[in-house]
């Protein structure tokens, strides 16, 4: 789970100081990301086998030229199941990172520009989200609602949200007193046209800084769910799931679950090694010290 | 006075997040669940049986008088009795939370022992292969899945190599320390029993190693930014300019200023330490919260999953007092600003 931010950065409209492509590893992150996608949006064409497909005759067979990445316990052919993971992954982190980052914003919005009351109960709400630790949080949610895919899905967005709204609410409190905004104010605008066109635009980087690690951190939430049963469940071609069947096998069939996990470690590294380039080009003060 | 009335606010702050904690965990258990009668007795029980259930759990009263109910019960200690065990959940907690404890502790250690000077290393030779390295471990380490890295660690170090125990606290053969803190570790020490001490530290070590792993690499990352944005100070410079040897310059004038956001990450990784456990201890068979809340989330056992889930959301405000107690002696700013 990625770290939150921890100083403020500047927004989006002052522009990057450091060129993103500039810098070699943002270019290696863009490149593994772009990969992912590929895999994620072209797997029913680039996989060799059907991901279900049973082969009994030739269960856990080490990686070969006709398996490239060998087979499971039944058979089927964990090279293809791995891609079609892939789109499973990206569905999860795009729709974790989407629904809780529009939420989260909205509340951090409200509560920032607002101020008084408002702020302060919806502050001690994002407090009372960020006290749970997530997977267990989860867990509970997941419970409650039944093992899928869809019910981890929520229950990682449920835990994710409160983050976005505190890193929103911190930067309209530093920016709602700022000429332009007292200037809008002044010529009439509305306080949805204020915040939407004044303020949103403003607090879009570090935003976005914690979308690229939260990507991530939602891929390996609902895999460590389904690793425990609790997300998506076998037979689906989730990498959670195949780490938890191959689980049985770690001594004698390692690749079973070994796959698996490199490719949540390549997905996951690059989404953070993408946040850390965006957060070193949008904070000319960090990237200073961390270059 | 000062620090009183800092410590007033904060308790304050922690029970206002209680109550919130406690609606959350009161929605998940009564409102959420489309049947809870269901949710905790199965399919197949009788009418009779679900009858007994609701009138014991207050299911036929109004939602605010349940709620009412279930805090009053919190308060008392009363977290319900667990489907699977059959015993108070509360009893549950309390035997397995040592465990955990002594998890979380030897992992927290591993990332202050390693994270630390690895932040500092990676500072002082910025731009070098040093540097590179640490960055390098720490993005894995920020990005692997831990139940993963079990997995891995348990089929090299136990099956491979046969270093390590590949699970449990300690060998069945031998029996454990007597009781005192919990800590097969400490207890044993205590008792000055070398046999029980070897065998608990061998357990410990593979599953500290995969649970620290994480926070190391936080605490690494965070140590080498901080680090470098204090070797950059005036103050550092004077310092040198003083003819002071540079092991001091950078040990005591500038690790004592970089370890303070480090201090403060503390707190947080040790939230993540008990997300953490949960896979930890699954994969490593360790007998601690989190098994406990995974083997009473696949049996269905609710009240046992709420009760992990209201003690996790304790502790973790409670660890970040503590943290914000020693930024308090720690950064002398805060005393007076």
């Amino acid at each position: 789970m990625a770290s939150t931010i921890a100083l403020p950065v500047r927004g989006l409209r002052l522009a990057a100081r450091a060129p993103i492509l500039a810098n070699p590893l943002n270019l290696v992150a863009l490149a593994l990301i772009a990969v992912f996608a590929f895999c994620a949006l072209f797997a029913p064409l680039i996989a060799p086998y059907d991901p279900l497909l049973q082969d009994l005759g030739s269960r856990l067979m080490p990686p070969s030229p006709a398996h490239w990445l060998g087979t499971d316990s039944l058979g089927r052919d964990i090279a293809s199941r791995i891609l079609y993971g892939a789109r499973i992954s990206l569905i999860i982190g795009v729709v974790v990172v989407a629904s809780a980052g529009v939420f989260g914003t909205v509340v951090g919005l409200v509560a920032g520009y607002a101020g008084g009351l408002v702020d302060e109960a919806l502050m001690r709400l994002t407090e009372v989200f960020l006290a749970f630790p997530a997977l267990i949080l989860a867990m509970a949610i997941a419970g409650a609602l039944g093992p899928s895919l869809t019910n981890a899905i929520i229950a990682i967005a449920a835990v994710t949200w409160a983050v976005y709204a505190r890193l929103t609410r911190g930067q309209i409190l530093s920016l709602r007193r700022r000429e332009f905004v007292e200037a809008a104010r002044a010529i009439g605008a509305s306080w949805v046209r204020i915040l939407w066109h004044h303020l949103l635009p403003n607090v879009l980087a570090p935003l976005m800084i914690q979308a690229s690690f939260d990507l991530g951190s939602a891929i390996i939430a609902a895999a460590g769910l389904s690793f425990i049963g609790f997300g998506a469940q076998p037979p689906t071609p989730e990498w959670g799931v195949m780490i938890s069947e191959g689980r049985n096998y770690i001594n004698t069939q390692p690749w079973l679950s070994l796959f698996p996990g490199l490719a949540i470690l390549l997905a996951v590294g690059s989404f953070n090694l993408l946040g850390d380039g965006l957060r070193d080009a949008f904070d000319p003060r960090l990237s200073r010290a961390q270059r | 006075m000062r620090f009183l009335g800092f410590l007033t606010r904060r308790i304050v702050g922690i029970a206002a997040v209680m109550v919130g904690v406690s609606i959350i965990t009161f929605a998940i258990s009564h409102v959420i669940p489309a049947d809870p009668v269901a949710a905790a007795l199965g399919d197949h029980a009788t009418d009779q049986q679900i009858e007994a259930f609701r009138s014991e759990y207050h299911l036929d009263r109004p939602l605010p008088e349940q709620y009412f109910t279930y805090v009053v019960g919190l308060v008392h200690g009363d977290l319900g009795r667990s489907i699977r065990t059959r015993r108070p959940v509360a009893d549950d907690l309390f035997d397995s939370f040592p465990a955990t404890m002594e998890l979380s502790l030897a992992a927290l250690i591993v990332a202050i022992v390693v994270g630390i000077p690895a932040g500092v290393w990676s500072a002082i030779s910025r731009g070098r292969l040093p540097d590179h390295l640490v960055r390098l471990v720490s993005l894995i380490g920020g990005s692997v899945p831990v139940f993963w890295l079990g997995l891995i660690v348990i089929g090299l170090f136990y099956y491979q190599l046969g270093w390590f125990p590949g699970g449990g606290r300690i060998d069945n053969f031998v029996t454990p320390p007597p009781t005192r803190t919990g800590l097969y570790v400490v207890d044993s020490l205590l008792a000055g029993d070398l046999e029980d001490l070897r065998s608990s530290v061998l357990h410990l070590v593979l599953p500290a190693l995969t649970l620290g792993y994480f926070s190391t690499a936080v605490i690494a990352r965070m140590t080498r930014s901080s680090m470098l944005e204090v070797l950059g100070q005036d103050y550092m410079r004077t310092a040198r300019a003083k003819g002071l040897q540079e092991r001091l310059v950078v040990l005591r004038h500038g690790l004592r200023n970089a370890l303070i956001p480090t201090v403060t990450i503390l707190g947080l990784t040790f939230g993540s330490l008990l997300s953490g456990a949960v896979l930890t201890e699954t994969i490593f068979s360790w007998p601690g919260l989190g098994r406990y809340a995974t083997a009473a989330a696949i049996a269905l056992d609710f009240p046992a999953v709420l009760g992990v889930t209201l003690l996790a959301a304790i502790v973790y405000p409670v660890a970040n007092l503590l943290v914000d107690i020693a930024y308090f002696w720690l950064d002398p700013r805060t005393q007076h600003g």
